[in-house]
C-alpha cells in the first residue's frame, strides 16, 4: 500500500516529519481532581487525576510513597469496530506501562500510604492513543497539583514504505512497517516509555528517535501552554479564555 | 445514585435554604441547570452525543451492525443499551462490571426509547427472521453532578437522532438517517422537605428522600417512569413532578429539535 507520495507526502498531507493538529485543554471536569482533553489528529483522548486518596486495595499501600494507579481505556465506540465494554489485555498492558511511567516522574515520597489514581478514556480513536493518553494524563497530573519533575510529553515514530515517519495515523499504523511510541523526560531527556514493534535498522532507530524526541519538545510547549492558559483562567485574567473553550466545544458539532 | 456521606453541615443548609424557599445554586424549584448539547462528536460512531447539564457531562456513543434479529420480533432490529459509571466522573465511582446503579440507569433510559417508539425497528429489519440491525447505544458518564438519568437520556435520545445507518459499509446499499419517530425527553425531581426540586444536583441528591423520573414524548403523554430512593412522594407531589415534567420537556425538546 502506498503510503506517501513521489514528494514525500503522506496520505493525510502531511511531511514525514509532521505532527497532526494538536489541541490541549487543561481542567475540562468538576468532579476531578485534575483534567486534561487532548486531540492528536483524529485521536480524542480525556484523562482526569484524582488524589493522593486513601489507596483502595489497602495492600498495595507502600508505607514510604504513594502508588500511581492508571487506566487506560477505550470507550467502546471510539473504534470502527464496536469494542466491549470493560479492559482487556492490551489496555491493561498499556495502564500499567503509563503508571510506571508517570510513578517516576510525581515526587510520590511527599505522599506516603496513598494513591494518585490517573483515568484515561480514549474518545475516538485514529493511532497514537496511549501516547496522547500518557500526554493528557500528565496535564491532568500538573492540573492537580501534584508536584512532579516534569511534564511528559509522548509520541510515536514509525516506518512507512521504507520511510521513517513521525506520528503515525491509522493508516500507517495498519500497513506500516514498525512502529516505536515514546515518551521523554523534557527537562533531563531521559526516556520514560518505549516500546517498539515491526522491523527497523540500526540508522532508522536512531533517525526515529531523533524524530520523535524533536516533536516531544514541540508537544511539551503546548502542554504548558494549556497549563498557562488554565492559570490564567483561575486568576481572573482569562475569562476570554473560559468562553473559548464553551465555544470551541459547539463548533466541533 | 451513589448514596455516598454528605455532611450534616452541608444536609443542614440544603434543609434549611428549602425550607426558606430556596436552593443552593440559586434557582427556583421548577428551574432547570444550563444544558449543552453537541452531536457527532466521535467519528467512529453511527450517532454520537456529548451533553452537559450544569456540571453533569456524559458521552453516548451508538454502533450498528446486522446481526439476527430475536425469535419473538423476527422483523424488528434490536437495541441494546449500556451505562459505564467510569471512575473519571467521580471520586464515588469504581471501574468494573457494571452494578445496580449504572444497570438501573441504562434500563430507565432504555425504557424511554423503547416505549416511545423512538426508533421504528421495523424499518431496521433487514431480511424478516434472518437479518437485522444491531444498535449498540453506549453512555459514558465523564463528571457527575447529579442527575444521571435525564443527562443521559438527552445524550441517548441525541446520539440516536444524529446517526446515519451504515449501509454502505455493510453491502446493503446506500446509507440513511436512522428511521425516528419522536423525542422522548426525561425530566426528573426530587422530594425534599416536601419540596419538589427538578434537576436535582449532585448535594441535592444526596439529602433527598425520593425521587421521581418520568419521561414523556412529543405530545406531553408519559412513557416511562421511575421512582427512585427509599422515601415516599404524596399523589400531589406525583402529580406536581409530571406536571413540571410535561413543561420542561417540551422546551428541551427544542433544543434537540
Amino acid at each position: 500500500m502506498k503510503l506517501i507520495d513521489e514528494n514525500g507526502i503522506r496520505i493525510d498531507g502531511r511531511k514525514v516529519d509532521e505532527l497532526r493538529p494538536i489541541r490541549i485543554e487543561a481542567g475540562v471536569l468538576k468532579s476531578a481532581d485534575g483534567s486534561a482533553y487532548v486531540e492528536i489528529g483524529k485521536n480524542k483522548v480525556l484523562a482526569a487525576v484524582y488524589g493522593p486518596r486513601e489507596c483502595h486495595p489497602r495492600h498495595m499501600q507502600n508505607p514510604a510513597k504513594a502508588i500511581v494507579q492508571c487506566k487506560y481505556n477505550m470507550i467502546s465506540f471510539s473504534v470502527s469496530d464496536r469494542k466491549r465494554p470493560g479492559p482487556d489485555r492490551r489496555s491493561v498492558e498499556i495502564s500499567k506501562l503509563i503508571s510506571e511511567a508517570m510513578e517516576y516522574v510525581v515526587f510520590t515520597e511527599n505522599f506516603p500510604r496513598t494513591s494518585i489514581d490517573v483515568y484515561i478514556e480514549v474518545l475516538q480513536a485514529n493511532a497514537g492513543t496511549r501516547c496522547a493518553g500518557l500526554t493528557a494524563a500528565s496535564v491532568a497530573l500538573a492540573d492537580a497539583g501534584i508536584p512532579m519533575k516534569d511534564v511528559v510529553p509522548a509520541v510515536a515514530v514509525g516506518k512507512v514504505n521504507d520511510q521513517v515517519v513521525l506520528d503515525l495515523n491509522k493508516e500507517e499504523d495498519n500497513f506500516g512497517q514498525a512502529d516505536l511510541p515514546i515518551a521523554i523526560i523534557p527537562r533531563t531527556g531521559e526516556v520514560l516509555l518505549m516500546q517498539m514493534d515491526g522491523h527497523m535498522t540500526q540508522a532508522e532507530f536512531d533517525r526515529g528517535l531523533e524524530m520523535g524526541v524533536r516533536a516531544c519538545s514541540e508537544i511539551y510547549r503546548l502542554q504548558k501552554d494549556a497549563l498557562r492558559r488554565r492559570y490564567a483562567v483561575v486568576s481572573g485574567e482569562g475569562e476570554e479564555e473560559t468562553k473559548g473553550l464553551v465555544h470551541a466545544m459547539t463548533e466541533e458539532a | 445514585m451513589a448514596r455516598s456521606v454528605v455532611s450534616e453541615i452541608k444536609r443542614d443548609h440544603i434543609h434549611r435554604l428549602i425550607a426558606d424557599g430556596r436552593r443552593v445554586d440559586g434557582r427556583a424549584w421548577d428551574q432547570y441547570r444550563e444544558i449543552m448539547v453537541q452531536t457527532n462528536v466521535v467519528e467512529t460512531a453511527e450517532g454520537s452525543a456529548r451533553v452537559k447539564i450544569g456540571n453533569t457531562e456524559v458521552i453516548v456513543g451508538l454502533k450498528m451492525t446486522v446481526g439476527e434479529p430475536f425469535p419473538d420480533t423476527p422483523n424488528r432490529g434490536v437495541l441494546s443499551t449500556n451505562a459505564e459509571l467510569i471512575p473519571m466522573a467521580s471520586p464515588s465511582f469504581e471501574s468494573g462490571p457494571p452494578d445496580e446503579n449504572s444497570i438501573e440507569l441504562a434500563r430507565v433510559v432504555d425504557r424511554g426509547i423503547r416505549e416511545s417508539q423512538m426508533i421504528d425497528l421495523e424499518r431496521l429489519c433487514v431480511e424478516p427472521g434472518k437479518k437485522v440491525w444491531i444498535n449498540f447505544l453506549d453512555i459514558y458518564v465523564l463528571d457527575f453532578d447529579g442527575n444521571l438519568f435525564d443527562a443521559c437520556n438527552l445524550g441517548a435520545v441525541a446520539a440516536i437522532k444524529s446517526a446515519t445507518v451504515p449501509a454502505k459499509a455493510n453491502g446493503l446499499g446506500e446509507d440513511f438517517p436512522m428511521p425516528v419517530t419522536c423525542t422522548p425527553v426525561a425530566v426528573t425531581s426530587v422530594q425534599i422537605e416536601n419540596s419538589i426540586l427538578v434537576d436535582p444536583t449532585l448535594d441535592e441528591e444526596k439529602v433527598a428522600a425520593a425521587r421521581l423520573t418520568v419521561t414523556t414524548d412529543d405530545n406531553g403523554d408519559l412513557r416511562a417512569m421511575q421512582k427512585g430512593l427509599s422515601g415516599a412522594l404524596t399523589l400531589e407531589q406525583v402529580r406536581t413532578a409530571i406536571d413540571t415534567s410535561r413543561r420542561l420537556g417540551a422546551e428541551i425538546r427544542k433544543l434537540i429539535g
